[in-house]
Formats: C-alpha cells, structure tokens, sequence
C-alpha cells in the first residue's frame, strides 16, 4: 500500500522543515523552500506540523494512490485533477483508493507543496526527511522523484472531519492563500551585509535601485540574478566563513547570487546582503525569469516582521485546529 | 581572548563571531575552542567554525519580544560575556591517523605536484606525512575537511581544467591547503593519492570521521594494504 509515481513533474522532493544541527559537519539544512506553505500543508490535514510534504517546481507529479488518502495542496497557483476532477488548492480533500492526482503546471508562483495525512514516510537521515539534491543525502539517496518511485504514507488516526469515501470528497472550507503567497514582484526586504561597503560607489547605488531577473541557472541551492553586474572597489581576497540561506554573495563575475534553501554551509565569496527571513518564501515563489528588486531594511525590522508572520501563522494554525475539532 | 574579536548579526538567527581575518593556526584554535564551550554551555546553539570565524545560530521563530531571553540583545550580551572568558586550554583534540595509497592511480597528480614542487615523488609523500594538521573546518560537501598545516614546500595551484569526478577518498593539494574528497566530486585539487577511509557515513552515529578542531596525520601504505582495508570496510 503506497503511492506511485506516475510522472514526477519537472523537480519533485521530499522535504520537511529541514536537517538542523550538522552544518558544522558540512551538512546543510535544505527542506521546504515556502516554509508557510509547507506548514499550512500539513496543518491541513491535521499533522502536527514537521512531517514531511512533496515539494515541486512549476510542473506538478502525477501519483497514483494504491490506499485511501487524506491530502491537502498549497503554495503556487496549479491545476489539480483527481480523475479528471479539478479539485481546489488550499483546502482539505479525501481520495479513496485508486485515485489518480494530476498535477499540471503553475499558472503564478514556482512551488506547491502536497502533504498527506500521517506525512510522507520516508526513512529519516540525520534526524531528517529532507531531500539535500546537492549533497545526495536523504529520501531516495537524496535525489529527485523519478517514475515507478513508491511512497509510503505514515499511521495516523482516522481524520475525524473528512472520511475518505468512494468518490474524492473536498472539505467545504479552505485557506485564502493571502497573505502567505504572493504573486506581486514587490522589492524583498535586504540587509547590508559585511563587505557591503567594499562594493564601488555606483555599485552600491545599485544594489537598492535595479531590477534583477532570476537567472534560469536557478535551482534549490541559489537564485542568480541577472542584469546586474556590481563590482568592488578592489579585489577582496577572503577566506572560507559560513553562509546561510538568504547570504547575497558576489562572485568575481559581478552577477550575485541569492542562497537558498540548499545552501552551502561555507562560502567564500564576498558577502553583500542578507535577505529578511520572512522574505525566503517569497523568493522562493519567483520563478525564472520573473525579477526581483531590494529595498533596504534593519535586523530590528526584519525581527518584528519575522515575530509578526509567526503570531498570524501560529493564530492561523489555531483557528485550523479548532475548525477541524468542530467538524 | 583578544580584543579584536567582532561580533556581527548575519540574519535574523545567526550571529558570525570574527576572530580574525587570515588562515592561522593560532586564530583557528581559538574559534575551536569558542565552538566547544559555546555548544557545552548552550546545546541549542548551532555552531559552525571557519578558519577564522564561528557562525551561531538560535531559533528566531521561538522570540517573542524584547524582554525575551532571545531576544538579539540578549543573545549578543550572552555571546559577547561568554566569549569573553573563552580560553585556548592545552590542546585536548583527537588525533586521526588517514592511511593513504599515494601515487599511481589513485594519486594522478603526484608527479605533476613532485615537478611542480622540484621534489621527487617520493619526497612529496614523505613531507606530506611528515606533519600533525588540524582540521580548520569542514564545508564544500559533507566531511570535506579543510586541513591546515602542509608543508609550505608542497603548495600547488589548482588545476586549471577541473575534474567533473574526484573518486571518493582523494587525497588533494590545493593552493596551500590540502584536503580528502568524503565522495565522489567534481574538484580542481591535485590528487596525489587515496585513503580506503570512510570520510562521511550517514548512517554512523557520528556521520564524519574527522571534526572541526581534530588533529590528523597521514600514513603511507602501499596498494595491496589500499585494498586489503578496502576489503575488510565492505
């Protein structure tokens, strides 16, 4: 009793939160790149929030459930079909067994997240599900789904709001997926980062005033931007330091590069900007070719939006709860 | 602890904690020994040490205000009065012995580095055994151990072409620096040999061999002892 791959979609993994606590090893964190949606995902049908949900990249998977499942789809805007029914996204819905999910492509944003009641159960690595496609660690030896693959999906109680019948059963109720997606190209909040000030005058300027273009070289270690070439007043030669998702570094080419979810643990190129955290899933949502432009912000800014995004999602995930309880 | 140690805010959950700014034996000890009594003092900390520089990381998400023990100033009044009483006790660090099958196929690049170097090969292999290197940090991929200390005499750029694959346990000198390929990768180090050591193994409960601040020796062995150990790691 599982689930089969029919068609993987164009990049489908496994992801959680991600793989905390080995970065002094080399292992980074990867996992959900829209962290919200992923945890509205499993909020949604009912897990208690860690497990882990397929993550796919602006063409979805096709899978074929051999067993009754409760699933709920969030993050960009697809087109879904349970045997050529459309069903909604941001909501809950119950497929008996035999169902076929079609996932097609994204009509705004660049990734959608698919949890399963019980979560996805796929070995843990490094107190982890999450796929690293760049270090080859987790589920399927850390790679992409390919076709044929087989999930498994893990115990959970019956789901008390939404029992899954001979026919897909969709829960009257859903998510507006304001403000967690958002399809505006607004400028994403950015820090100075340490060699900011090494960066020539009219680089400077630049950085706060250009509107990039996500290179399609992107992937889920780093968005690079295009239109763009910044340059430092002189050479820096620097050594190895650690960087995280969100570091904007500057390579010798001139053209920066955003880190992602996947990011490396150390890098050595100079470091000019930091994004806000809470603006990761917004990154995360700009696929190739849209642009993207930064305004400036503070620690202290990027703090209380940080604090302010985790209240309405914690009051969110609440309200979640206690409509399920009511069911 | 020196005075010119800096302390800066990288994200909203990290801080970076500068010891300096050169490759350094003496600095690198120090962010090691920052790590350690940092990690004992708070297990929920994160820590990531660089040649010259140690990454801290809190969880952001669970900050609530700024009375909050998590709140930045907190964590930075914390970070800095800790730091303050760090010392670089007398070095209690691990030693790993690496065996190491060097030359032939499994070091490619040994003769380019003997002629570099104007060393014969078997000279190269001497001085690279001949010292204790500690392991400034681990990065690039998982267990990839950044070693401090080779023999300035076997410094070596980088190739100009690099390797789409570095067979796993290379051994390799880059620039002033060398290092072991834990898998298989693309790499621009010169190889001069290969250890039948397992580097990386994710389901060990302690997955990397070598650790950040861990000093390390290189032993050579020949091809039949490559292969007997290769044998008996299965």
């Amino acid at each position: 009793m599982s689930v089969l791959v029919i068609k993987p979609g164009l990049l489908t993994s496994v992801q959680d939160g991600g793989r905390a606590g080995y970065a002094g090893l080399g292992v980074g964190r990867a996992g959900a790149m829209d962290w919200p949606a992923w945890r509205l995902a499993n909020a949604l049908v009912g897990n208690a929030g860690d497990e882990a949900a397929l993550e796919f990249t602006l063409l979805g998977p096709t899978l074929r459930f051999e067993q009754n499942a409760v699933i709920a789809l969030t993050g960009a805007d697809i087109d879904a079909h349970v045997d050529h029914h459309r069903i909604p996204t941001w909501t809950c819905c119950a497929l008996p067994a035999g169902s076929v999910l079609r996932l097609g492509g994204m009509r705004h944003g660049c990734r959608g997240y698919l949890a399963v009641r019980g979560g996805w159960a796929t070995p843990v690595v490094l107190g982890s599900r999450s796929t690293d496609l760049h270090a080859r660690i987790g589920p399927f030896d850390g790679r992409s789904l390919q076709a044929n693959d087989q999930l498994a999906i893990g115990a959970s109680d019956a789901c008390a709001w939404l029992r899954p019948a001979d026919a897909t059963h969709v829960l009257p109720w859903g998510l507006d997926p304001q403000p967690w997606l958002d399809y505006h190209n607004g400028p994403l909040a950015l820090m100075r980062g340490h060699h900011f000030d090494a960066l020539d005058a009219a680089s400077q300027h630049a950085v706060f005033n250009t509107t990039y273009t996500i290179s399609k070289d992107s992937n889920r270690t780093a968005s690079r931007l295009d239109h763009a070439s910044l340059s430092l007043q002189q050479p820096l030669e620097l050594i190895s330091e650690a960087t995280l998702p969100g570091t904007l570094q500057l390579p010798p080419s001139g053209q920066p590069i955003l880190l992602q979810s996947e990011a490396p643990v150390t890098g050595g190129y100079p470091r000019i900007g930091q994004l806000a955290a809470v603006d990761l899933a917004r990154l995360a949502q700009r696929r190739p070719g849209d642009t993207v432009c930064f305004r400036e912000t503070t620690l202290d800014e990027s703090l209380q939006r940080l604090a302010q995004r985790q209240e309405r999602l914690q009051r969110l995930l609440r309200h979640i709860a206690q409509r399920q309880s009511e069911e | 602890m020196p005075s010119t140690i800096d302390i800066e805010p990288l994200a909203e959950d990290a801080w970076l904690v500068r010891f300096g700014d050169t490759i350094d034996p003496d600095i690198n000890a120090r962010v090691h020994a920052a790590a350690q009594q940092l990690r004992e003092r708070m297990p929920e900390i994160e820590c990531v040490p660089a040649y010259a520089s140690l990454l801290v990381r809190f969880d952001a998400t669970r900050w609530r205000g700024d009375e909050d023990a998590l709140s930045p100033q907190h964590q930075y009044d914390t970070l800095r009065s800790m730091l303050a009483n760090i010392v670089t006790t007398t070095d209690a660090s691990r030693e790993v012995v690496i065996p190491v099958w060097y030359g032939g196929e499994a070091g490619p690049d040994l003769s380019v580095v003997a002629g570099h170097t104007r060393l014969t090969p078997d000279e190269v292999i001497s001085r690279h055994c001949a010292v204790t290197y500690r392991v400034a940090m681990l990065g690039f991929a998982p267990g990839f151990p950044y070693l401090l200390g080779l023999d300035p005499a076997l410094a070596m750029p980088r190739r100009a072409d690099p390797r789409l694959s570095v067979p796993a346990g290379s051994v390799a000198i880059g620039g002033n620096q060398t290092g072991i390929y834990p898998q298989a990768l693309p790499g621009g180090w010169q190889l001069i040999g290969r250890t039948p050591s397992k580097l990386f193994d994710l389901h060990a409960v302690s997955p990397s061999l070598l650790l950040p601040g861990d000093r390390v020796r290189f032993h050579a062995i020949g091809q039949d002892a490559y292969e007997k150990l290769m044998e008996e790691r299965g």
